[in-house]
């Protein structure tokens, strides 16, 4: 089963004549424990299909199905809990870590668990052993004005890894970092996946860190022209 | 996790001045519902310390307090021999303005008969009035102390006592003199106008060629007495005995030509209805602007703080936040401010209103309705951040 499934998605802006097609008919598949990247210039779409795949964006046709549940087929399926969806199944990284400036890094960690229910205490517990294993122990009570960039960014994957989702979506998680602090990140996501068994999806424009990834989405022009897979160039046969 | 209280924990300092600021507005408004409170109270602190029952004054006025009134000092004799009447007790009233210490110095003087009603109600330090003549009883708020000397009219009045917080109905504190000398000071004319008067009458009696000599002689005599004399007051007061119908005393009393019986209820009437109507709308109105002016300011800090958190809010959405956390977070910010600066308001009253000019009273009921009206302010106001709240989309926490 994949993690991950987009058949002929599409997300068109506006009517008529002033509709713009921002995806057209893209279909990906992401198996759990793969970290896949969508790469492609800015305006190339990519962070509108992250958005579809997120249960953020509408699309205007075609598929979309998480971990199983199939979320959208020509719009939302009716009845669907969005929200819940995404505190249950899905993670986000964002591109400027997003950290909740009043929150301690063990409270933006806790903040995702206690949306997901989690008592004080064992939100407590499992954010603690989340920073920890992140080699931010000593950082826990820091706030995120005081952490350096790849911290912060590094609390950010804990938060998103905080409700073990099946997917983690993440939005240019390496662009506000230098080389090093990006490539850490990088392989950190690609541990990540593997031992958590989730799919990471990333949106990237930054060609220093290709080489991390084990399939890359080619994305021009609001549509999937190409794949490549571990150092492989393909065309768009077979990949949507 | 309380984010509302972290928010703030995080924005101390902003969030201190700003309740400190409306705690200060809120202070100036429950200052104003204590300062009509304290015109209620100052305005029926004579009635009520009299316990008179029926206030005979001037006919077709509504004296003593709101209209002048002058009623013969015999009078009392009459009214006393009402069935039904226990007591009756002249008082004469005046405001008294003099130049004290090079400043102006202003009180309500207090005329009564010293074995009869409407004497100072309770000596806080000396003694009451002992002697017929001279002596002076005086509110605290005079700021005169035992012994000391005061002139009025024609004589010098040594203060043997202080008493509470007695004032007039327009704020002005009292001092209590026997009837006697009040009459002598509101009355008495000075020897040469006395012999003005005499001679002013003579002349006018000696020019009517009806009367001899003696004749206008002896009415000048009378006529000058007549004019000399200081029996006026301004009202009689009376006491019911147990069990007497108001009514039917006051239908006896009006009967009688030139005087009019208020009741207690009535005279509470005129003295709220009349006297202090205006003051209570106008500070009523400023209450409500107050208020308005503290709702627009919550508001706009609730939505400025909202606007500040687009980026925060979005990520909590974009994470799956219900938005009962994110409305929670808004709303308890609101109250809080308000339930500080209520606070902050409550203390600074509480410190300062002894103070004051005028007096201030605190009424339990004025406190809690106001802490209600600023909890609905609070929760309207915070509308504007929530409703600025609910309509940012997860998508905006996406981008650099």
């Amino acid at each position: 089963m994949y993690a991950i499934e987009t058949e002929n998605l599409t997300k068109i802006y506006g009517k008529g004549d002033t509709a713009v097609t921002a995806i057209a008919n893209a279909t990906l598949q992401v198996r759990p424990g793969e970290l896949v990247a969508l790469l492609g210039p800015s305006g190339s779409g990519k962070t509108t299909l992250l958005t579809s795949i997120g249960l953020i964006n509408e699309p205007t046709h075609g598929k979309v199905v998480i971990d199983g549940v199939t979320v959208a087929d020509e719009g939302w399926l009716p009845g669907l809990d969005l929200k819940r969806l995404r505190r249950e199944k899905l993670g986000f990284i964002f591109q400027a870590h997003n950290l909740i400036p009043f929150l301690s890094a063990l409270e933006n960690v806790m903040v995702a668990l206690e949306i997901n229910n989690l008592t004080g205490k064992e939100a407590r517990g499992r954010a603690s052993e989340l920073l920890e294993a992140l080699n931010l122990g000593h950082r826990l009570n820091s706030y995120p004005s005081a952490l350096s960039g790849g911290e912060a960014q590094r609390v950010a994957i804990a938060r998103a890894l905080a409700n073990k989702p099946k997917v983690i979506l993440a939005d240019e998680p390496t662009a506000a970092l230098d080389t090093e602090n990006g490539k850490n990140v990088m392989a950190l996501l690609k541990k990540l996946a593997v031992e958590n068994h989730s799919a990471i999806l990333v949106v990237t424009h930054d060609h220093r860190m290709v080489e991390g990834f084990d399939r890359i989405f080619q994305v021009s022009d609001g549509r999937i022209t190409g794949e490549q897979r571990n150092g492989q160039e393909g065309g768009n046969d077979g990949l949507g | 996790m309380n984010l509302a209280i972290r928010d703030i924990r995080h924005h101390l300092g902003r969030f201190i001045l700003t309740s400190i600021g409306l705690g200060l507005l809120l202070g100036v408004v429950m200052s104003m519902g204590g300062i009509y409170r304290g015109l209620f109270a100052d305005a029926l602190a004579v009635l009520s310390f009299t316990k008179a029952d029926i206030w005979v004054v001037q006919q077709d006025t509504n004296g003593p307090f709101a209209e002048s009134s002058r009623i013969p000092e015999d009078i009392k004799y009459r009214i006393k021999a009402v069935p039904g009447v226990a007591e009756a007790s002249p008082l004469s009233f005046q405001t008294i303005q003099i130049e004290r210490s090079g400043r102006p110095f202003r009180f309500f003087l207090i005329g009564y008969d010293l074995n009869g009603l409407g004497g100072p109600p309770a000596i806080i330090s000396g003694r009451g009035i002992r002697q017929k003549h001279y002596e002076m009883v005086v509110a605290q708020a005079m700021k005169m102390g035992l012994g000391e000397k005061i002139h009025l009219g024609l004589h010098d009045y040594t203060v043997v006592g202080i008493t509470g917080k007695v004032v007039s109905s327009g704020g002005d504190p009292a001092a209590y003199v026997s009837l006697a000398d009040a009459q002598d000071i509101q009355f008495k004319k000075d020897n040469d106008a006395i012999r003005n008067d005499r001679q002013r009458i003579g002349a006018t009696l000696a020019a009517s060629q009806s009367l001899s000599p003696s004749q206008a002689e002896l009415l000048t005599r009378q006529v000058a007495a007549i004019t000399q004399s200081t029996r006026t007051v301004n009202t009689v007061v009376a006491r019911l005995a147990p069990g007497a119908d108001l009514k039917e005393v006051q239908g006896r009393i009006s009967r009688w030509n030139h005087f009019r019986p208020i009741s207690v209820e009535e005279q509470t009437k005129i003295l709220t209805k009349g006297m202090i109507e205006k003051a209570r709308m106008q500070l009523g109105l400023f209450r409500v602007i107050l208020l308005v002016i503290s709702a627009v300011i919550i508001s706009l800090i609730i939505y400025t703080s909202t606007i500040d958190k687009i980026k925060v809010i979005a990520t909590l959405k974009l994470i799956g936040s219900q938005n009962r956390v994110i409305v929670g977070m808004i709303l308890q910010q609101s109250l809080l401010m308000g339930v500080i600066a209520y606070g902050i308001g409550y203390g600074l009253i509480l410190l300062t209103y002894e103070k004051f000019p005028r007096r201030i009273v605190l009424e339990p009921f004025d406190l809690q309705a106001l802490f209600a009206i600023v909890i609905v302010i609070c929760t309207v106001a915070s509308l504007v951040g929530i409703r600025k709240a609910l309509k940012i989309e997860p998508a905006e926490a996406l981008g650099g």
